[in-house]
């Protein structure tokens, strides 16, 4: 095949699916003011809605669209099913971005709301495996693992597309514009209809994958993709030592390198918006590239072992990366360079003896970090008005801004954990394609997939949440999950995985 | 080879009793946890409803891979698709 037309056949395909991935991230980073907009507080029907739209649009909608449409691309073909998925996905986008609030329309809104995104759930589902199952199919032996790598950057150019819109949007106009009913919010959503749009209209002049294609004019496709590949016991081994072995660990290093860093930084470093999400981005675009380095090496030496190398790293440095985040950005030991009042408010009882006295307090510390100081004086003294009662204090530290040399470092740190991620991502799509016959690949390599990435990484958050609760004492506890998850699927694959690269994947 | 399919064998049984744990964890984490009138999400009971249910089939699908390991079925992996 002409380079020409594979370049076309890959950036068709990658190109829709971080469009895809886009639309996917956008409303998880806007959960807290969708939620405002949707699912108001004090509602019970509304928080069930805002759960089920969390929590199964991830892990039940995925997989189960990972099952539909796999069926349905080893039925019909790739190039329409991947191309559905895409209507789907930007439809529903576009239509959150339409939908009322919850005061002007009441509970129909979050019902509206849930529908849409348990339809973007389904969409994803259907997406990657076709997209990486049509990418492998048209390239040429030894070039597998390098064309299908740009299929796995997507998923982090979607995160860090979603990261920049969101940022761009936030910063050109008031918190109040933003989060009003009609407001800055909704943009995101509505950018990815033109983005889908572009995206169709270049699915639509692809042809059918030339192996599948070769098995439809011959009459040989499957009758029951989801009876062959979970049915019959010789496959069935092959799904589940994809799941096992390779997908679960990855899942979880890619949440943990991403979201779950990211996460950290805002609330348990409490690093300003701005910082936070510019560290993300720096350390996606020096990463991103990497995503390609391993996918090529992968057709030189295989895919096993830079998938475990990723797992591995990941396993022995997480908690050393993290208590880092946590050591430079604490402000125990600095001594305080200058101080600058931000504000200061009383707020008096009726009887004029009780009185909440908050001041905000702007701190420069010796080695550049500044923060806001929050201090809330809660003075109570109705009762024993004639006896002095030292007021309660409570203190909050926030928006903290790193010095330049903390900042850059915390970008290289952020870099390294998703460095891990494109060794155990980049050669995964390539993996898959290998491990399954062209009649059931669609179905057989999205179910793990999305299990491994939709469920094992997605719980990344709960688990850890759970873990800190459990033992709030040691505030890097949360990164036990995705340590031990990794470490099972670390000692799974080096003993099972074979390192062979599957050079005919035309039967 | 012999030996260290031998070893590869006996490993499948870890992961046959590490799939119960798993779901023991679970429910009593659920149990421990859950809680009408907390706000964080471990309290939910909904979310832990979603995540057991996805996660029984999953830990089946661990204990049926290490009963495979077990019994030797990953001693050769499939070289040509004809073999699946």
């Amino acid at each position: 095949m002409a380079s020409f037309g594979i370049r076309k056949i890959i950036a068709a395909s990658s190109v829709g699916t971080m469009i895809e991935w886009y639309d996917f991230y956008i409303f998880g980073m806007l959960a807290k003011t969708i939620s405002t907009q949707f699912f108001p507080e004090g509602n019970p029907t509304a928080a069930l809605l805002s759960t089920l739209a969390v929590f199964a649009a991830g892990f039940i909608v995925r997989p189960f669209g990972a099952l539909v449409f796999g069926r349905l691309g080893d039925m019909i073909g790739r190039k329409y099913t991947f191309l559905l998925t895409l209507v789907i996905m930007g439809a529903s986008t576009f239509l959150i971005g339409c939908v009322p609030n919850y005061k002007t329309i009441g509970i129909a809104a979050p019902i509206l709301v849930l529908i849409l995104r348990l339809m973007q759930g389904l969409a994803l589902g259907g997406e990657y495996g076709g997209a990486a199952t049509y990418v492998a199919e048209h390239a040429p032996v030894g070039k597998r693992g390098l064309y299908t790598s740009w299929i796995q950057t997507t998923a982090t150019l979607g995160l860090f597309i979603a990261l920049g819109v969101i940022m761009l949007v936030k910063l050109n106009m008031p918190d109040a514009q933003f989060n009003a009913e009609w407001g800055g919010w909704r943009y995101p959503f509505w950018i990815s209809i033109l983005l889908v749009g572009i995206s169709i209209y270049i699915r639509l002049k692809m042809k059918e994958s030339p192996l599948y294609a070769e098995l439809k004019a011959a009459g040989k496709t499957s009758v029951n993709p989801i009876k062959e590949s979970f049915s019959h016991k010789a496959n069935f081994k092959m799904v589940l030592l994809a799941l096992f072995g390779a997908v679960m660990g990855q899942g979880v290093i890619w949440y943990t390198g991403q979201f779950y860093a990211q996460n950290f930084l805002e609330t348990k470093c409490n690093i300003e918006f701005e910082q936070s999400r510019t560290i993300m981005l720096w350390a996606i675009v020096f990463a991103t590239p990497f995503f390609i380095f391993w996918g090529w090496l992968s057709d030189k030496i295989g895919r096993k072992w830079i998938m475990m190398a990723g797992l591995l790293l990941g396993i022995l440095t997480y908690r050393p990366i993290f208590n880092t985040f946590l050591k430079d950005s604490s402000i125990e030991k600095l001594a305080v360079k200058e101080e600058k009042l931000l504000s200061q408010k009383f707020i008096f009882s009726n009887n004029n003896y009780d009185s909440i006295n908050t001041t905000e307090t702007k701190i420069v510390y010796e080695n550049g970090l500044s923060t806001k100081q929050t201090k809330i004086d809660t003075c109570v003294r109705s009762i024993y008005m004639y006896k002095f009662i030292p007021p309660k204090t409570k203190i909050t530290y926030s928006e903290k801004h790193l010095p330049a040399v903390i900042y850059w470092q915390f970008v290289l740190l952020v870099f390294c954990l998703i460095l891990f991620v494109t060794m155990a991502y980049g050669p995964v799509a390539a993996f898959l394609v290998e491990l399954f016959p062209t009649k059931i690949r669609y179905t057989s390599m999205s179910l793990p997939y999305h299990i491994g990435n939709g469920v094992f990484g997605g719980l990344v958050p709960f688990i850890g949440l759970l873990l800190t609760t459990t033992y709030p004492e040691d505030p890097l506890v949360g990164l036990w999950y995705p340590i031990g998850v990794a470490g099972l699927c670390f000692v799974i694959g080096a003993l099972y995985l074979k390192n062979k690269i599957d050079r005919n994947i035309n039967d | 080879m012999k030996k260290f399919n031998a070893f590869k064998r006996y490993f499948g049984l870890l992961f046959l009793f590490i799939a119960p744990f798993v779901i023991y964890e679970l429910i009593t984490g659920a149990i421990d946890n859950i809680d009408t009138a907390g706000k964080k999400d471990i309290n939910n009971p909904i979310i832990w409803i979603v995540i057991i249910t996805i996660f029984i089939p999953i830990a089946i699908g661990l204990v049926i891979f290490g009963w495979y390991a077990f019994r030797g079925e990953y001693d050769h992996l499939p070289q040509k698709s004809k073999e699946l």
